[in-house]
């Protein structure tokens, strides 16, 4: 069936089952590869998109939920200012190392500090719980959120 | 501070912070087909017949008849075929792959294959594997190898002791849970098959296609694309979905993807050897530690995979940082009928330190003395020997590094204090990492090889090494460019491919910066005094240093080219109602030489100090007829942000005589130290021995209520 939605600020429409995730459906037909699938079960959020501006799992997602919606992938994102702010905390704090989890945890740094500008360490680590990272222990993610938050000040 | 040191921005960072960065699954080359593996449901049987279902056009099966030389997968024995033929010995076994253009399709010839099985009375652990008969999995023995190794006069030790203090302890599996799958792309075209994918040592699959196929190495190209993570994990594994997605795209002429899913992942790939680890203390009179006997026991799995080098691995490091002058060693890898274990972080070490570091904390209970002191008494030295009776000719600095941790963590008041405190723990472990491969591996099987090019001002680097996160594609320039003296912008560096660069050996073994980055810092320095010459290359191969040696017999000499050591402390406190472990705090001091990248260093300590707290605690992964019980990110309970201790980390200053810029390797240590030191606190917490991990509130509920 036809859906219609918004993805990164542009009008599209997809012709694809009901049923179907809103993870494949932004893979394979509209090439969002910065959406990563790792667990097929909303435990890792290295498919995370933003839905009308909530952080969602987008493996969890079925394309009749996506009707009308705003949907924000990195593609997307990631021509913002708020990118900007993010992308040089991550840069100073060494946040990024095999990359596969990154996309997942900038939308999270997003949602997280789009609903609390100023949160502190203990906060962002409550915020980003929903996604898993294997390589940098979560620490110096933690780092660059708060390095972020102050780069970007006003922005959020 | 080493001007190396200082933190420059990662050379993948642009990539991956923008989502840009092309993995193996979002490559979708033009007319690629989907391939799907078909895999044993149960734990040894005779396949005694395979009914296929008639298959829609463009729809294929890719079998052991497809395979035009060697059904086997080259590790270090030639026992693992690429299919199962006749018959299968563990549950997920590859039998056959269905291959063709939609998920659905292939998803519904799954479901209509019907194998027919006479199953096998299966062995499923160490102790069914130590009692059980013919038949045997592996030759006409229970065991893919054994062995045994002498320090000293270990009999006389025996025969003078006046107490014996022995301990068993027993470590679990753990799933190296990077969070990208195993996933391969094969393209053929009609003369060249192409390997591109997530993976750590590139001609370990350009040397399985060569066995498989029989094909000549010209024609066999393998290149590494963007890996999300690895930790062992992908080292010799990839080597399956490498060959069978090469044969399902010779057979169908197409481009191949090759992607697990998670569950499929965690069922089928290679974990850390489960292990049981009996250590017996000898003293005498004046209660000094005269002598030990160990005897490790690992769980290899079906087929010997890396088994045999892991327990070197983990005899060689289970007599731990301790000078004791008589030893026997002995170690067993077991063939059962469970999931392949492999290559994980630490690779045997982790097993190892746990059991020595645990003892240590025993035997400091029975002789009621300090834990630390009782340690520093035995710290091994510059001109000791190891257990293997090689010299160490460098400086070693454990004083300092458990100094450093001491003091850090404040650790002497915390564990007086908490004696009177409830639920309260701190624990200390000391441990190394030999890097490198294991004795003269480096220079007789790996053989390593780098190649550096000039081209005017720019310099390209060329190793098979792969970036697997811990940033090789930004150390090895730093240390190029810091040895030829030049901007590093003019030092170029791509992820690996067969075609053009030689193989400087496997992405594994704390090696790259060590071997790989002293052999590129020699190329470098040799190139400096040619640089008026516009363009040419250098080669430069890996000679073993003349100071060590090593025999592989006997298992006397060197056993490892370099060391890094390292201590940790942990503080816990039990939560009185659920029983879980609340870790307060981690504490870590290191000597890992020269640091290349301060930041990069500090993600790969906290990165595997927190693989080792998973370990350690949540990480619970068993079998049950075979079948691991946890299979998904949902059961299968790796740390999570909520889970982060603060963590403080410090580097003592030592520079390696062999590593470039004076650095040793870092990649394993940090994940080595933290199960041992994390046990202790929770013995201190709730007054009772812990001799298992990971540790769950079941064991401490348990432990409480006895």
């Amino acid at each position: 069936m036809k859906i219609d939605f918004v993805l990164n600020e542009e009008e599209v429409s997809v012709d694809v089952e009901h049923s179907k995730r809103l993870l494949d459906v932004l893979r394979e037909d509209l090439h969002q590869i910065s959406v990563k699938e790792g667990c097929g079960e909303g435990e890792c959020g290295s498919c995370s998109v933003l839905m009308d501006g909530r952080l969602v799992n987008s493996c969890l997602i079925a394309m009749a939920n996506v009707e009308g919606c705003h949907i924000t992938t990195l593609e997307g994102y990631r021509n913002s200012k708020r990118f900007e702010a993010i992308k040089k905390g991550f840069e100073k704090s060494g946040s990024v190392q095999c990359g596969f989890c990154t996309p997942g945890f900038v939308l999270a740094a997003e949602a997280l500090l789009s609903e609390n500008p100023d949160p502190s360490a203990a906060e962002v680590m409550k915020g980003i719980e929903g996604n898993l990272c294997r390589c940098t222990g979560y620490h110096m993610i933690v780092a660059g959120i708060l390095e972020a938050k102050e780069i970007g000040k006003g922005l959020w | 501070m080493n001007k190396i040191s200082e933190s420059i921005k990662r050379y993948d960072f642009e990539d991956k912070i923008h989502g840009k960065a092309v993995y193996t699954p979002d490559y979708h080359p033009e007319g690629m087909i989907y391939a799907k593996t078909f895999r044993s449901k149960v734990s040894r049987a005779k396949i005694l017949s395979i009914q296929i279902p008639s298959l829609p056009a463009d729809y294929f099966i890719v079998d052991h008849r497809d395979i035009p030389a060697k059904n086997v997968i080259p590790v270090v024995f030639d026992d693992q075929p690429v299919f199962a033929v006749n018959e299968v010995n563990y549950i997920g076994e590859p039998i056959l792959l269905v291959a063709g253009p939609e998920k659905s399709v292939i998803l519904e010839i799954m479901n209509k294959i019907n194998v027919e099985y006479q199953t096998i009375q299966p062995i499923l652990n160490i102790e069914e594997a130590e009692s059980c008969s013919a038949p045997f999995i592996f030759k006409e023995q229970p065991h893919f190898v054994h062995y045994e190794y002498h320090k000293g006069n270990f009999e006389d030790s025996v025969k003078r002791a006046k107490r014996v203090i022995s301990d068993e302890f027993k470590t679990g599996y753990q799933e190296q849970a990077y969070l990208e799958t195993q996933s391969i792309l094969a393209t053929y075209d009609g003369d060249t098959i192409c390997i591109q994918g997530s993976m750590q040592c590139p001609y370990y699959i350009v040397e399985s296609l060569e066995v498989v196929l029989g094909w000549d190495r010209s024609r066999i190209r393998v290149i590494q694309m963007p890996t999300g993570g690895a930790f062992g994990g992908k080292e010799d594994f990839p080597s399956i979905p490498g060959v069978h997605a090469a044969l399902a795209a010779i057979k169908s002429k197409r481009p191949v993807q090759l992607v697990y899913e998670r569950q499929e992942d965690i069922q089928c790939s290679t974990k850390r050897h489960p292990s049981i680890i009996q250590i017996k203390s000898f003293l005498d009179e004046n209660e000094e530690i005269i002598a030990r006997d160990i005897e490790v026991k690992l769980d290899g799995g079906a087929y010997a995979g890396l088994s045999s080098v892991v327990l070197q691995r983990t005899i060689f490091s289970v007599a731990g940082c301790y000078n004791v002058e008589n030893l026997f060693v002995r170690g067993t890898a077991y063939a059962t009928n469970n999931v392949v274990s492999g290559a994980f972080r630490g690779f045997g070490g982790p097993q190892a330190f746990y059991a020595i570091e645990m003892h240590m904390e025993n035997i400091a209970m029975q002789l009621r003395t300090d834990p630390i002191q009782l340690r520093r008494k035995y710290f091994v030295k510059q001109g000791d020997t190891s257990s293997t009776q090689g010299k160490f000719h460098d400086p070693i600095v454990l004083d300092l590094i458990t100094d450093e941790v001491i003091t850090l963590s404040d650790f002497k008041s915390k564990r007086s204090r908490f004696e009177s405190e409830k639920l309260k723990g701190i624990g200390c472990s000391v441990f190394f990492h030999g890097c490198g491969f294991t004795g003269a591996g480096e220079a007789e099987l790996i053989k390593p090889k780098v190649r550096l090019k000039k081209l005017k001002s720019e310099v390209e680097i060329f190793i098979s090494n792969t970036e697997i996160g811990q940033g090789v594609l930004t150390t090895m320039r730093k240390i190029v460019s810091s040895a030829l003296g030049i901007p590093i912008e003019h030092v170029h560096h791509n992820y690996p491919n067969s075609h053009d660069c030689p193989d400087s050996g496997p992405t594994v073994a704390s090696r790259t910066v060590l071997i790989v980055g002293r052999l590129l810092q020699d190329c470098a320095t040799e190139m400096k005094k040619r640089w008026n010459e516009e363009s040419f290359e250098i080669i430069q191969n890996y000679a073993y240093p003349s100071h060590l040696s090593w025999d592989n017999q006997t298992f006397k000499g060197n056993a490892y080219p370099d060391y890094s050591w390292g201590a940790n402390v942990v503080e816990v406190e039990i939560n009185a109602d659920t029983y879980e472990v609340d870790v307060k705090g981690i504490w870590a001091v290191y000597d890992i030489g020269t640091p290349i990248d301060e930041k990069i260093v500090k993600g790969q300590i906290e990165g595997g100090i927190v693989q080792g707290l998973g370990y350690a605690t949540s990480e619970v992964l068993e079998t049950k007829n075979g079948k691991l019980s946890q299979d998904t990110f949902t059961t299968y309970i790796i740390p999570s942000s909520l889970d982060i201790p603060p963590i403080f980390s410090k580097l003592v200053e030592n520079p390696s005589t062999m590593g470039p810029f004076g650095a040793r390797g870092l990649g394993e240590i940090p994940l080595v130290g933290i199960a041992p030191a994390l046990a202790s606190a929770v013995q201190q917490a709730i007054g009772k021995r812990i001799t298992k991990i990971p540790i769950t509130p079941e064991d401490i509920l348990k432990e409480v209520q006895l």
